[in-house]
């Protein structure tokens, strides 16, 4: 049986295909504007007997083409689970938002926190400030890792941040302090959003920011544990949908 | 041209403004309301009071002043409506529940204020509230400070009498509390122009607990598992109940628990079958905030209890009828006040107690906190009781957000999460 989960992030779209609970094949593409016309092309010639969706675009995939929907939290839970069996926390950036969900030892969501409703300290928040300092973000992670020394970012607000970064450019602060303080203030905000949930050990990093090798190393550090990073964080999502199709 | 222009041309209305919000009401009651499955037959009469929002009841509010009557505009649950109602007033409520000209409103407060204190002084300043421009006095109270600061601004606008509500509730509150309603008799005698007899103010009392009594009817009908009537339309009926005439609106609540009943014998009930039962507590929603409620409600699960203002914590507890004497009657009815147990007390208890206690009278999977952002007492308040519900096992949702619908995807990203949870305690 081929289950298909879709999940429409603010950044990113994808569409996995699942047998059982084992990964067939996942993609991912942009978002864009026009989230309705990505997917429609990332399911172009492909049949599923059953397609769950989620992410925030959830409901526009039930009202086009999805068989039903599930929330992003359940299905990091359920993707987490799959992955990480002993994943009693999940952290997830994601391009729009941050969550934080702790999971009873059977897997089940047992408390979940998100941040308000700006997108502080997200994936969105990396690309703006990458953009001011005229570096990727993979670049930007890559020299945050560089040095020891930081500005303090004081506003997480990504509009203020940027004027915050622009001030600092214009002094001449060199771009990996600056790139450094700005994972550090993400990475505040992360951990206060799971002390909200309480961490418990092992606790599964997720998310398209997941990938950033700086932030899981100042995590890491500020929580005194491992984080565990699944191959492909982006599918996690997508793979929870397909996997509360056997639920 | 409305039928009513020239009525609200008198009261200073900015007919221009005024047309501007009538015309987003409908679109928000068609999305909110009427979009609802199978609904009481009994909400007609409601659904008419909202459609006449502006209208007919305002013209009784203007028929009734011109025969020498007055009214007075309230903002809070602790004002006793008894009070105004012995005087031969007629009391409304005047919280808004809308987005209106906080340009306007942040000119003369902070912009970090609750929601319900900006809309409530943008209405005014965009003169597009008939109700406020109706009253002959408004009374404010000194429940949160946000509020208590306001009304020294609403003061110089519009004559105000502030009454002040303790923040505790030892001997010497009750006291003050006795005296400040007291003191509000008189002022109110004064602006209408007559004394209070015993057996006016008696009446009034009946009228008024026959209100709540019939609000509280209500209220046991939402415990009907599968729902006989939707937590949005309860919502609505609480709403009107504070600007509708007492009388009537008593009524039409029995005639539509009459159906209710019937609904329920009958196995008749709104949309699915089982569905979560969600505990709505936090601040109150003034009409027309129906957000939350929809967001749950088209989630799949029913709002089955709502503790607020715009709840049980309006109605809950009567006024003691037998009184022997006006001393006793007014003693009374201070008593019931103080009996609402609202997040501007401390130590608040009761509060918790009576959410644990309706948690499990209801039936109530999930609760649903809503906070307005910036209301202190609520949002601290959150903190407890979140740690007290969720000892007993009851998931527990923190929502803190304002009248504006920008959050509305994220809002409802985290109550189906919720809902999800529920499912899953079932089957654990």
């Amino acid at each position: 049986m081929a289950i298909g989960g879709l999940d429409i992030g603010s950044r990113t779209i994808a569409l996995v295909e699942m047998d059982g609970d084992e990964v067939r094949w996942g993609e991912v593409i942009a978002t864009t504007f026009d989230p309705l016309a990505q997917c429609r092309q990332l399911l172009e010639g492909r049949e599923f007997d059953l397609l769950v969706a989620t992410g925030y675009g959830r409901h526009l995939a039930q009202a086009n083409f999805a068989d039903r929907t599930i929330t992003e939290i359940k299905a990091f839970a359920l993707g987490c689970h799959r992955l990480f069996p002993q994943c009693r926390t999940i952290l997830d950036i994601g391009g729009q938002d941050t969550k934080a969900i702790s999971l009873a030892p059977g897997g089940k969501v047992a408390d979940f926190q998100m941040n308000d409703r700006c997108a502080a300290g997200t994936g969105k928040f990396l690309e703006v400030m990458a953009a001011a300092m005229g570096l990727t973000i993979d670049e930007m992670g890559r020299i945050a890792l560089e040095t020891e020394a930081e500005v303090k970012i004081s506003s997480m607000c990504t509009v203020f941040a940027e004027s915050e970064v622009t001030g600092l450019i214009a002094r001449g602060t060199p771009r990996p302090e600056i790139a450094r303080g700005l994972h550090e203030a993400i990475c505040d905000r992360a951990v206060s959003l799971l002390k909200r949930v309480g961490i418990e050990r092992e606790v599964v990093f997720a998310g398209g920011v997941a990938r950033n090798p700086c932030l899981k190393a100042l995590l890491e550090r500020r929580l005194g544990i491992p984080l565990l990073i699944p191959e492909n964080p982006q599918l996690v999502g997508a793979m929870g949908a397909a996997l509360s199709a056997l639920h | 041209m409305s039928e009513y222009d020239a009525m609200w041309e008198k009261l200073g209305i900015d007919l221009e403004a005024h047309a501007g919000l009538l015309e987003v009401l409908p679109p928000m009651y068609q999305e909110h309301i009427l979009s609802q499955e199978n609904r009481p037959e009994g909400m007609g009469y409601f659904d008419f009071v909202f459609s006449e929002v502006h209208g007919l009841r305002v013209k009784e509010l203007v028929e009734h002043r011109e025969a020498g009557g007055v009214v007075v505009g309230t903002f809070c649950t602790y004002v006793p409506e008894e009070l105004i109602v012995a005087v031969g007033g007629i009391c409304v409520g005047l919280c808004a529940g809308a987005q209106v000209a906080p340009e306007e409103a942040e000119k003369l407060l902070p912009r970090n204020l609750c929601a319900l204190i900006k809309s409530s002084l943008g209405f005014k300043l965009a003169k597009v509230c008939p109700y406020i421009e109706s009253c002959d006095l408004l009374v404010g109270e000194t429940t949160c400070d946000g509020k208590k600061k306001y009304f020294e601004v609403l003061g110089e606008l519009q004559p105000v009498h502030v009454m002040e509500v303790p923040q505790m509730k030892l001997e010497h509150d009750r006291e003050l509390w006795r005296q400040e309603i007291r003191r509000l008799l008189a002022r109110l005698e004064e602006e209408a122009g007559r004394k209070v007899t015993l057996e006016g103010l008696r009446e009034a009392v009946r009228l008024i607990n026959d209100k709540r009594k019939a609000l509280l009817r209500l209220e046991e009908l939402r415990k009907s598992d599968p729902p006989v009537i939707s937590g949005r339309d309860a919502l609505l009926v609480a709403q009107i109940a504070f600007y509708d005439d007492p009388a009537r609106l008593t009524e039409k609540v029995n005639a539509l628990c009459d159906e209710l009943e019937r609904r329920r014998d009958g196995g008749i009930a709104i949309g699915g079958a089982h569905r979560p039962r969600i505990l709505l507590s936090g601040c109150p929603m003034a009409l027309p905030n129906w957000k939350v409620a929809t967001i749950i409600e088209t989630s799949g699960a029913v709002v089955a209890m709502d503790e607020m203002c715009t709840g049980i914590r309006y109605f809950d507890n009567l006024v003691d009828e037998e009184a022997p004497d006006m001393d006793a009657l007014l003693d009374a009815i201070a008593d019931r006040y103080l009996n609402i147990h609202c997040a501007i007390f401390t130590p608040n208890r009761e509060r918790v107690d009576h959410l644990k206690e309706l948690v499990r009278d209801y039936d109530i999977d999930a609760v649903v906190y809503y906070a307005l952002q910036f209301c202190d007492p609520y949002t601290v308040e959150a903190f407890g009781v979140q740690r007290e519900l969720e000892e007993l096992g009851v998931p527990f949702l923190y929502l803190e957000t304002d009248y504006s619908a920008e959050d509305v995807g994220q809002l409802s990203t985290r109550v189906q999460a919720l809902i999800e949870m529920t499912g899953s305690r079932e089957k654990a």
